[in-house]
């Protein structure tokens, strides 16, 4: 199963966690472990709303021997992360939020991903495996 | 864009989060709430979220801040019924919500808001 | 040589379904006993032997159906998965199928044709690959068996009680790893909600060592507690566990520890308004305070 969603909008974020819950939900993740991908997601998603403009997100199942695992690939064509160290502080933030959104995200995790650079964007790639 | 009501109930105001809230209508509860606490003259907020499945850094900053701006105007804001997943989930995101009181649901947050004045009114009258 | 590799492959196999079919009874009676041999006593000869015929069936069905075996994989992964939860080995399970080309050769054998012993060679690929293939589902089976039964022993080995009016206890005892931690730490918090209890006891006098990982575990469950509305004391810590913690630099903050399960239900009994008053002798008299 996969599917792409675009994020252009705050009823766009909604939608990423609704369907990043019922794939979640499918893919048999426990209760904790959905709650804590959804917001990882809804986190990721704002993130590439407020700071790219927009940009979507990739919803898949992916297997590795018998585990079953939830990848989400959030990629957008914004202003990019200069500093990729800092941005991943705790409590970092250029927006006046509480800078917890990617280093958040990435504890919420099992493997998380940021590639970015000043005038490319972003590509983010989190994954929750299966217990 | 939803709007969630705000109940009154005696001097507390009362808000069931019932449905999943865009970053807009969680702004507009924000104001809303801190202008009906100044219009009644509440002396307590309750945030019910007990049916509220995720609360990420966007909402958590919200129920500070409503916590805040009600201290200010003299009301005290409890949220109840977060649910265990949610509590774990807010803990790993590494938010703490200082200086929000929180309790197990509806009954105790109002148990706790009449525990608070009491003891407000003790001192005061010591 | 020559003469066997001129024979059309198409031939061969012909030969080998032929002789399956013609030699039905006697290649399915040497199966079975080369499969029940393995099985030793575990099994019973006429489930084996049902279970057998399907398999045989399903096999000469797909050598009719231009060699679909999906069918025949979807036996093989049963019997896979019930062998891997009767607690057979790999090798007992393979060798149900690996069993097939010994008791057809002897057919083979007989016929004694190129076209058999060219069918031969064939079918035993076609055997080893199934072989394979249900060495695989048992494996993954396994697996699945392990995992369940590890996760059974979670659900036993996680009590939560009930103190008092308000109050619940989780008793931890013997090794905590990551995984139960996390368990019991769910089910604390979900009992809390539950009973709309709003003091948790966190003992972990029989634990023998914490690793950071735990401590963290155990940390962040009263920080959850309290975004909840609750508040837990952990009691029992040993000296060496106080150790561990202070030398690992985590900091327990103004979480309440206590030294034992008995001060601990004191100090939240306390907390949660309840009076003692010790009178005459040793009667404890207990008094709610209402608020
Ligand atoms: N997709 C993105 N594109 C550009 N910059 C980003 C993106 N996501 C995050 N950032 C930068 O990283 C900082 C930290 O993000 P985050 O941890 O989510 O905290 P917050 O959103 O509260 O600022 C942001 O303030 C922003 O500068
Ligand atoms: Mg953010």
């Amino acid at each position: 199963m996969a599917g792409e969603l675009p994020v252009n909008s705050n009823s766009d974020v909604v939608l990423v966690r609704q369907h990043v819950r019922t794939a979640a939900i499918e893919m048999g993740l426990s209760l904790v472990d959905q709650t804590k991908v959804v917001t990882a997601a809804s986190e990721l998603a704002r993130n590439a709303l407020v700071y790219a403009g927009g940009g979507q997100v990739r919803i898949e199942i992916v297997q590795k021997g018998v585990r079953r695992g939830l990848r989400l690939t959030f990629s957008d064509d914004g202003p990019g992360i200069p500093d990729i160290q800092q941005a991943l502080t705790d409590g970092w933030t250029t927006g006046g939020g509480l800078g917890l959104g990617l280093s958040g995200s990435r504890r919420l995790v099992d493997e998380f991903d940021l590639r970015s650079a000043p005038g490319e964007g972003t590509l983010i790639t989190v994954t929750k495996w299966g217990r | 864009m939803d709007r969630v009501p705000i109940l009154k109930l005696g001097d507390i105001l009362i808000v069931s989060i019932q449905i999943d809230l865009q970053d807009q209508s969680v702004l507009a509860l924000q104001e809303d709430l801190s202008e009906q606490v100044v219009a009644t003259g509440a002396r307590g907020v309750i945030i019910d979220i007990s049916a509220v499945e995720i609360v990420d850094s966007f909402i958590g900053r919200m129920l500070a801040t409503i916590a805040g701006i009600s201290r200010m105007l003299d009301a005290e804001t409890v949220v109840v019924g977060m649910r265990p997943a949610v509590a774990i989930t807010l803990v790993e995101l590494g938010l703490s919500l200082g200086g929000v009181r929180t309790a197990l649901n509806l009954e105790k947050g109002v148990a706790l808001l009449n525990h608070i004045e009491s003891v407000q009114i003790a001192s005061a009258t010591r | 040589m020559g003469v066997i590799l001129s024979i059309p492959a198409d031939a061969g196999r012909r030969r080998i379904e032929e002789l399956l079919q013609e030699n039905e009874d006697r290649v399915f009676k040497r199966w079975l006993e080369i499969a029940g041999s393995a099985s030793g006593g575990q099994v019973d000869r006429s489930s084996l032997a049902s279970q057998l015929r399907e398999l045989y069936q399903a096999l000469r069905q797909s050598f009719g159906d231009s060699g679909d075996l999906s069918d025949l994989r979807g036996l093989l992964a049963e019997l896979s998965r019930t062998r891997a939860r009767q607690g057979f080995t790999s090798t007992e399970t393979a060798i149900v199928v690996f069993g097939l080309k010994e008791a057809l050769y002897e057919s083979v054998e007989d016929d004694a044709s190129p076209e058999a012993l060219r069918g031969f060679i064939w079918f035993s690929r076609v055997i080893d690959d199934l072989g394979l293939f249900t060495v695989e589902s048992y494996a993954t089976a396994r697996e699945k068996v392990i995992l369940d039964q590890a996760e059974q022993l979670l659900e036993l080995s996680t009590p939560v009680v009930k103190l008092w009016d308000g109050i619940v206890a989780v008793p931890l005892v013997g090794t905590l790893d990551s995984a139960r931690t996390q368990v019991v730490m769910e089910k604390l918090l979900q009992i809390l909600v539950d009973t709309g209890s709003e003091h948790a006891v966190i003992d972990i006098t029989g634990v023998p060592a914490v690793d950071t990982q735990v401590a963290q575990h155990l940390l962040k469950t009263v920080v959850a507690a309290r975004l909840m509305g609750a508040e837990c004391v952990i009691s029992g810590i040993r000296p060496q566990i106080a150790h561990t913690i202070v030398t690992l630099g985590i900091e327990f903050g103004d979480i309440v520890t206590k030294a034992t399960l008995a001060d601990a239900l004191a100090h939240t009994l306390r907390a949660s308004g309840v009076e003692f008053t010790k009178s005459r002798g040793s009667r404890i008299a207990v008094r709610t305070v209402e608020d």
